[in-house]
């Protein structure tokens, strides 16, 4: 499969912008800068871009308590995305929604979601939008290996067949629904066979891989996008780090997290594949990782200095319009 | 004027809507019916004859039959809302909203706050709701006074066919989620509806009957029973205002609170429990807002702590009824 180098250079820029925004953010929530509870991506990168990179503003994403990653393949402001975790005025949410309720609906983002498969069925309803319309946009819902045993996702994949709209389930396995493997918590042995036999298709990818889930969701969404009702993405990688930050992780084998980072590491993925191809060079993707750094920067020093909400917003927002 | 049922007021402003719109759509179980079947495709129109009618004219596109899976049914409305279309769905009983609370109450109601006000879901989910049909525990109750509880949703209650038109326009025209509650009791009754298309406010009470003794605050299928105990008691000289809020979010607070201000009198009726209800909460308006105009205490006439019955006597007694509409006026008053 041949990627235009647009895309590639895009791509990279977006999974490094993904990890450092994400560990920025761990090292700022420890040393107290940010309140509430906070789920980080790190790790699965590859998987949000390698998804978005098929969508455009026009096609709708739902994403899960763990969204930063989602949001900004997406499109979302980064510095945006940086005041709302602040909890800023400014923020993209204006410091209402906070980590896990980000959302910029002008690059076709619903929202993060606190609720494990609260995703699906409004990504069911966005692709009906959609064929009711008759346009080809899409709606892809993101949620986790946790989300698969949640009724709601069952519901969605059913209704979306029955339906047949061009919804696309992508499933990020990262082995751990909270503190609990899965291998425990799903029943069968066979998760892309359960979920195939609700009757769409299930493109399975290493989500270390960024070319692999690519070429995966690739798939899904022209499937979906041709008319042909929806379409599963089953990407496997683990998270660096814990359920939320502060995550003790007693539930990590020896040597897991260092295997992970060493072994299983989208961007040093990346990178082999363009020294091998030389597509890419080392000084173009070097000059990415300068940016993006910079840009993280620049969100995080915003972000310190963006105004607080006002007490008066408490109640603003709740509806368009009240009356009394 | 034409007199209508409740059932075709709400059927009419769905196909007037419908048409004048075309992201307006309907989805839920059965909304078409037959589907799969021998039978033919629409020819149920909603198993409480709502929907009748939608799928011919509007085609399967407009009239979304689905599973029985109210999660996703919700989670769908919802997700067409963000996207901008206007979706009314239907989920049947109102007691099901226990299987898909999360979907109306964690997502499409919280959205617009959640997200700083950067969208809107103009979705509306209807229920048929209240008791006397003995459906028992399960087919029975109200839950718009649940529902009320929760800020970003908008909570409907129509009393007749009239307004029930109207509430139905109006809950479609508008950009904030709305729950629909249709009492079930009332689908066959009737008045006078407008042919032509026509909205009411939500948030503005109707004034259903107008006295100076006592100030009687009703809900869905209570109003009727209020109204016959207010007439009974007219007989006797003791004038009542009659209170329909039609809406408890927003509720009409300044009508109710002008009229307790008058009568120094309140009786609440509402056919649901009593324990943080809608008459609990219009006592605790009246009791915090108007406590010096109070001449008597506040009467909450609802149902009892207990889950709806089957037998049709213990279903009787469970209801409010005329006669302890009646007691409570009389009780306020001595």
């Amino acid at each position: 499969m041949s990627i235009p180098k647009e895309t590639l250079l895009r791509a990279y820029r977006q999974m490094k912008t993904i990890r450092e925004f994400e560990e920025r953010a761990h090292a700022e929530i420890m040393n107290g800068q940010i309140p509430g509870f906070t789920h980080l991506y790190t790790g699965q990168e590859a998987n949000a871009v390698g998804v978005c990179e098929h969508l455009t503003d026009a096609d709708a994403i739902v994403s899960t308590h763990r969204g930063h990653g989602h949001c900004i393949a997406k499109g979302a402001d980064v510095v945006g995305m940086m005041k709302e975790l602040w909890g800023s005025a400014e923020g993209l949410c204006k410091g209402k929604g906070g980590s896990m309720h980000v959302a910029d609906f002008d690059r076709g983002i619903l929202g993060a979601n606190g609720i494990v498969a609260g995703g699906p069925p409004i990504s069911v309803g966005a692709a009906l939008a959609a064929k009711i319309r008759g346009n080809t946009q899409v709606a892809v819902s993101f949620s986790g290996d946790g989300s698969v045993n949640q009724g709601t996702c069952f519901e969605a994949m059913n209704m979306a067949v029955v339906l047949q709209v061009p919804a696309i389930f992508v499933i990020e396995n990262n082995y751990y629904s909270e503190h609990t493997n899965i291998r425990y918590a799903v029943g069968c042995d066979d998760l892309k066979a359960r979920t195939e036999a609700f009757g769409f298709p299930v493109f399975v990818a290493d989500g270390a891989d960024f070319f692999a889930v690519y070429e995966a969701a690739g798939k899904a969404i022209a499937h979906a996008r041709a008319g042909k009702g929806p379409a599963g993405v089953f990407a496997e990688q683990g998270r660096y780090h814990g359920h939320f930050v502060g995550d003790p992780q007693y539930y990590r084998g020896e040597g897991e997290l260092e295997d992970l980072r060493e072994n299983h590491d989208c961007l040093k993925n990346f990178r082999a594949r363009m020294a091998q191809t030389g597509e890419v060079s080392d000084a173009e993707l070097d000059a990415i990782d300068g940016e993006v750094m910079s840009l993280i920067e620049r969100a995080v020093t915003e972000a310190r200095a963006a105004p607080r909400p006002s007490a008066d917003q408490v109640e603003q927002d709740v509806y368009i319009n009240y009356g009394t | 004027m034409p007199v209508k049922t409740m059932r075709d007021a709400i059927n009419e402003a769905l196909h007037q809507a419908m048409a004048a719109d075309d992201s307006v759509f309907v989805i839920g179980e059965d909304v078409a019916g037959c589907m799969g079947s021998s039978g033919k495709p629409g020819s149920v129109g909603g198993v409480f004859g709502v929907t009748s009618g939608l799928y011919d004219k509007f085609g399967p596109l407009r009239c979304v039959d689905t599973p029985i899976s109210e999660s996703a049914i919700v989670g769908a409305a919802a997700g067409a809302a963000l996207m901008g279309m206007r979706p009314v769905a239907e989920i049947m009983f109102a007691d099901f909203i226990g299987v898909c609370m999360d979907q109306i109450v964690n997502q499409m109601g919280k959205f617009r706050y959640m997200f700083g006000g950067k969208t809107t879901c103009p979705a509306v989910i209807r229920f048929a709701s209240g008791g006397g049909f003995s459906a028992a525990g399960q087919h029975s109750q109200s839950m718009y006074q649940v529902m009320t509880a929760f800020p970003g949703l908008k909570v409907v209650i129509p009393a007749n066919a009239y307004d029930a038109k109207g509430l139905m326009l109006q809950a479609i025209a508008e950009d904030d989620p709305v729950l629909f509650f249709e009492p079930k009791a009332l689908y066959q009754t009737s008045c006078d509806v407008p042919d032509e298309m026509y909205t009411i406010p939500f948030g503005q009470a109707a004034i259903v009957r107008e006295g100076d003794d006592c100030t009687v605050v009703a809900f869905g299928q209570m109003v009727n029973r209020a109204a016959a105990a207010i007439d009974a008691l007219a007989e006797e000289g003791i004038t009542c205002d009659l209170i329909d809020p039609r809406t408890s979010s927003p509720l009409d607070t300044a009508t109710i609170l002008e009229s307790v201000a008058a009568t120094g009198r309140l009786v609440v009726v509402d056919e649901s429990p009593p324990r943080c209800g809608l008459t609990a909460d219009i006592a605790a308006l009246a009791a915090d807002r108007a406590f010096h105009s109070l001449k008597g205490p506040i009467k909450q006439v609802c149902a009892p702590h207990s889950p709806t019955p089957f037998a049709p006597e213990l279903e009787a007694a469970y209801l409010p009824s005329v006669e302890k509409i009646i007691a409570a006026i009389r009780a306020t008053l001595s």
